[in-house]
C-alpha cells in the first residue's frame, strides 16, 4: 500500500520542504506587492514607495502591519461563517498548488540517497493544479455572497463566470502539451525539456507549442483576475469588487492570495513551457560543480524565469486597458477555445505523421 | 484493522454525515457546500482505491465546475424559507416514489456486482496501477469504446440544445 511507506524521516523531510516553499512563496508574494508599485511608478514616471527603508524595501512590512492593526468589521447582515471562510479559502487554495511543482533537480547524496525538491510527485500533477485552480473561485464566490452587498455579489458572479469560461480554454491548450509529452506528471514534463537544444531542435515546450503557450498565458491572466481581465474588481463599476465589505487582514488575505497565485502561475508557466529548472549548458555545469550546487542553480534558474513572468504580468497590467465583459466572454468562447481545439488537432496530426 | 480500513471508515462516516447535511440544511447555499464536501470525500474513496485520476477529475468536474454553476444560480435566486413554494401532496408522493425506485436500482446493482465478483480474482483491485490514466484510457478506447462514443454524442446533443435555447432568446429580442 501507499501508506506503509511513510516513516518519521520522510514526514520530517516533507515538513521542512513544505515550510521552505510556503515561506518562500509568501516572501516572494510580499515583495511582488512592492515590485508592482515600483513597476507602476516607473511606467507612470513616478518614484513609487521610497520612504520605508532603502528603495522603500520595508514597505510590504509596513503594509502588513497596517492591515493587521486595522479594525475588523463584519457586516451585521452577513453570513459570518462564510464571510470568514471566503478569504481563508482563497489563501488556502493559493498555497496548495505549490505541492506538485518540481523546484529543482534531485539532490543525490554521496551515499546514494536522493532528496527530491518536490513535495509530491503524483502522476496527475497537471490535473491536481487544475483541480486546485478550479476550486480557487470558491473563495471569491463565498466571500462575495456572504458580504450581503450587491456590488460584491455581482463581482463574485463575474469572477465565477470568468473562471469557469477560461478554465476550458486553459485545459484544452494543455491537452496538446500533454499529448506531446505523454505524461501528466510535472516532473516528467520538466525532465523532457532537459537542456536547451537536442536532436536539431529546441527542447523547451514553448518552441514546440507556441500557440498553446499564448492561449495558456491569456487564460492565466483571466484566472488570476488581473488586468486586463480584472472585471471582478473593476472599481469604476463595482466599488471594490468582491472585497468591498472586507477589512483588516481578511482583505489582506484576498490581496495576498492574488500575489501568491501570480507567483505560482509564473512558476507553472516556466515549468510547463520554459523548461522549469533546465537551462542551456546544464550538462556542462553538472560535470564541473558539486551536486548540491547543481540543484541550487536549478532552483535559482526556475525562480529567475518566474520573476521574469511576474514582471511581464505587471507590465501588462499597467499597459493594457480593461476589457468589457462581453468582449471578455467573446474572447474566451469564440477565439481561445476554437484556437485551442485547432492546436490540439494539428498536434495530433503531427504526432501521427512522425510516428510513421 | 489496518490503516487502510481506518481511513475507509472515517471517510465513509464523513461522506454520510455531509450527505445528510445536504438534505437537512435549510439554507440552499449550505446544501451546496455540503455537497461539495461530499464530493471531496468520494474523491478520497477513489484515492483509497488507487484511482487518482478519477479522484481528481471528480473534483475538477463536479466540485470545480458544476457546483460553481449551482452556487451561481442559487445566489442569483436568493432562495430562503419565506419564498420557498410549498409543494403539494402529489409532488411529495412522486418524489418519494422516484427516490425509492432509485434506491432499489442502486441496491440491486451493488448486489449483482457482488455476486459476479465471487470466485473471481480480486487481486486486480489491490494492484497499484489499476487507476492509472494509461490503463483507464486503454480500457475506455478498446473494451468500452462504443458506450464512450455514445456518451460523447449525448454530451454533444446537450451542448447543441443549450446553444439553441440561448440563440432563440436573443433572436426574439432582436425581433421585438
Amino acid at each position: 500500500m501507499i501508506l506503509t511507506a511513510i516513516t518519521l524521516g520522510f514526514i520530517l523531510e516533507k515538513v521542512i520542504l513544505v515550510s521552505i516553499i510556503l515561506g518562500g512563496s509568501l516572501g516572494i508574494a510580499m515583495y511582488s506587492t512592492w515590485a508592482e508599485r515600483k513597476v507602476a511608478a516607473v511606467m507612470q514616471d513616478r518614484r513609487g514607495p521610497n520612504r520605508a527603508g532603502p528603495f522603500g524595501l520595508f514597505q510590504p512590512l509596513a503594509d502588513g502591519l497596517k492591515l493587521f492593526m486595522k479594525e475588523e468589521i463584519i457586516p451585521t447582515l452577513s453570513n459570518k461563517f462564510l464571510f470568514i471562510l471566503g478569504p481563508s479559502l482563497a489563501m488556502l487554495m493559493a498555497c496548495m498548488t505549490s505541492a506538485v511543482i518540481p523546484w529543482g533537480p534531485n539532490i543525490v547524496h554521496a551515499d546514494g540517497s536522493v532528496f527530491t525538491l518536490q513535495v509530491a510527485d503524483i502522476n496527475i500533477g497537471i490535473l491536481f493544479i487544475f483541480g486546485v485552480v478550479s476550486l480557487g473561485v470558491y473563495g471569491i464566490m463565498l466571500g462575495s455572497w456572504a458580504s450581503n452587498n450587491k456590488y460584491s455579489l455581482l463581482s463574485g458572479l463575474r469572477a465565477a463566470a470568468q473562471a469557469v469560461s477560461y478554465e476550458l480554454a486553459m485545459g484544452l491548450s494543455l491537452i496538446a502539451l500533454v499529448m506531446m509529452s505523454g505524461s501528466l506528471s510535472m516532473r516528467e514534463i520538466v525532465e523532457q525539456q532537459h537542456g536547451f537544444w537536442n536532436n536539431g531542435y529546441f527542447t523547451w515546450n514553448f518552441f514546440k507549442q507556441p500557440l498553446a503557450f499564448v492561449i495558456f498565458i491569456v487564460c492565466s491572466f483571466a484566472e488570476l483576475n488581473r488586468a486586463p481581465f480584472d472585471l471582478s474588481e473593476c472599481e469604476s463599476e463595482l466599488v471594490g469588487g468582491y472585497h468591498t465589505e472586507f477589512s483588516s487582514m481578511k482583505l489582506g488575505f484576498y490581496l495576498f492570495a492574488e500575489y501568491i497565485n501570480m507567483f505560482i502561475t509564473s512558476i507553472i508557466l516556466s515549468s510547463l513551457f520554459f523548461g522549469g529548472y533546465n537551462y542551456p549548458g546544464m550538462d556542462w555545469v553538472a560535470l564541473h560543480v558539486s551536486p548540491l550546487f547543481v540543484s541550487i542553480i536549478g532552483v535559482l534558474v526556475l525562480l529567475g524565469k518566474a520573476v521574469a513572468f511576474i514582471l511581464f504580468f505587471m507590465f501588462i497590467r499597467w499597459t493594457l486597458p480593461r476589457f468589457r465583459y462581453d468582449q471578455l466572454m467573446d474572447l474566451g468562447w469564440k477565439s481561445l477555445i476554437p484556437l485551442a481545439l485547432f492546436n490540439m488537432l494539428v498536434t495530433g496530426a503531427i504526432i501521427l505523421a512522425f510516428q510513421k | 484493522m489496518n490503516i487502510y480500513q481506518i481511513t475507509f471508515w472515517i471517510l465513509s462516516l464523513f461522506t454520510l454525515a455531509f450527505a445528510i447535511g445536504v438534505i437537512m440544511s435549510r439554507n440552499p447555499i449550505n446544501s451546496v457546500l455540503f455537497l461539495i464536501l461530499t464530493f471531496f470525500c468520494i474523491s478520497g474513496h477513489y484515492v483509497l482505491m488507487n484511482a487518482q485520476f478519477l479522484a481528481i477529475v471528480n473534483i475538477i468536474v463536479y466540485a470545480g465546475a458544476i457546483m460553481v454553476l449551482f452556487l451561481f444560480v442559487i445566489m442569483l435566486m436568493n432562495l430562503n424559507s419565506d419564498t420557498e413554494p410549498q409543494k403539494n401532496f402529489l409532488v411529495q408522493f412522486a418524489g418519494v416514489v422516484s427516490g425509492g425506485a432509485l434506491l432499489l436500482i442502486m441496491v440491486a446493482a451493488i448486489k449483482s456486482s457482488l455476486t459476479g465478483l465471487e470466485g473471481k480474482n480480486i487481486d486486480l483491485i489491490n494492484s497499484t496501477d489499476i487507476g492509472l490514466i494509461k490503463n483507464l484510457g486503454t480500457v475506455l478506447f478498446t473494451t468500452y469504446v462504443f458506450p464512450f462514443e455514445i456518451a460523447s454524442v449525448l454530451f454533444l446533443s446537450a451542448m447543441v440544445g443549450a446553444v439553441v435555447l440561448g440563440k432563440k432568446d436573443s433572436a426574439l429580442k432582436t425581433a421585438e
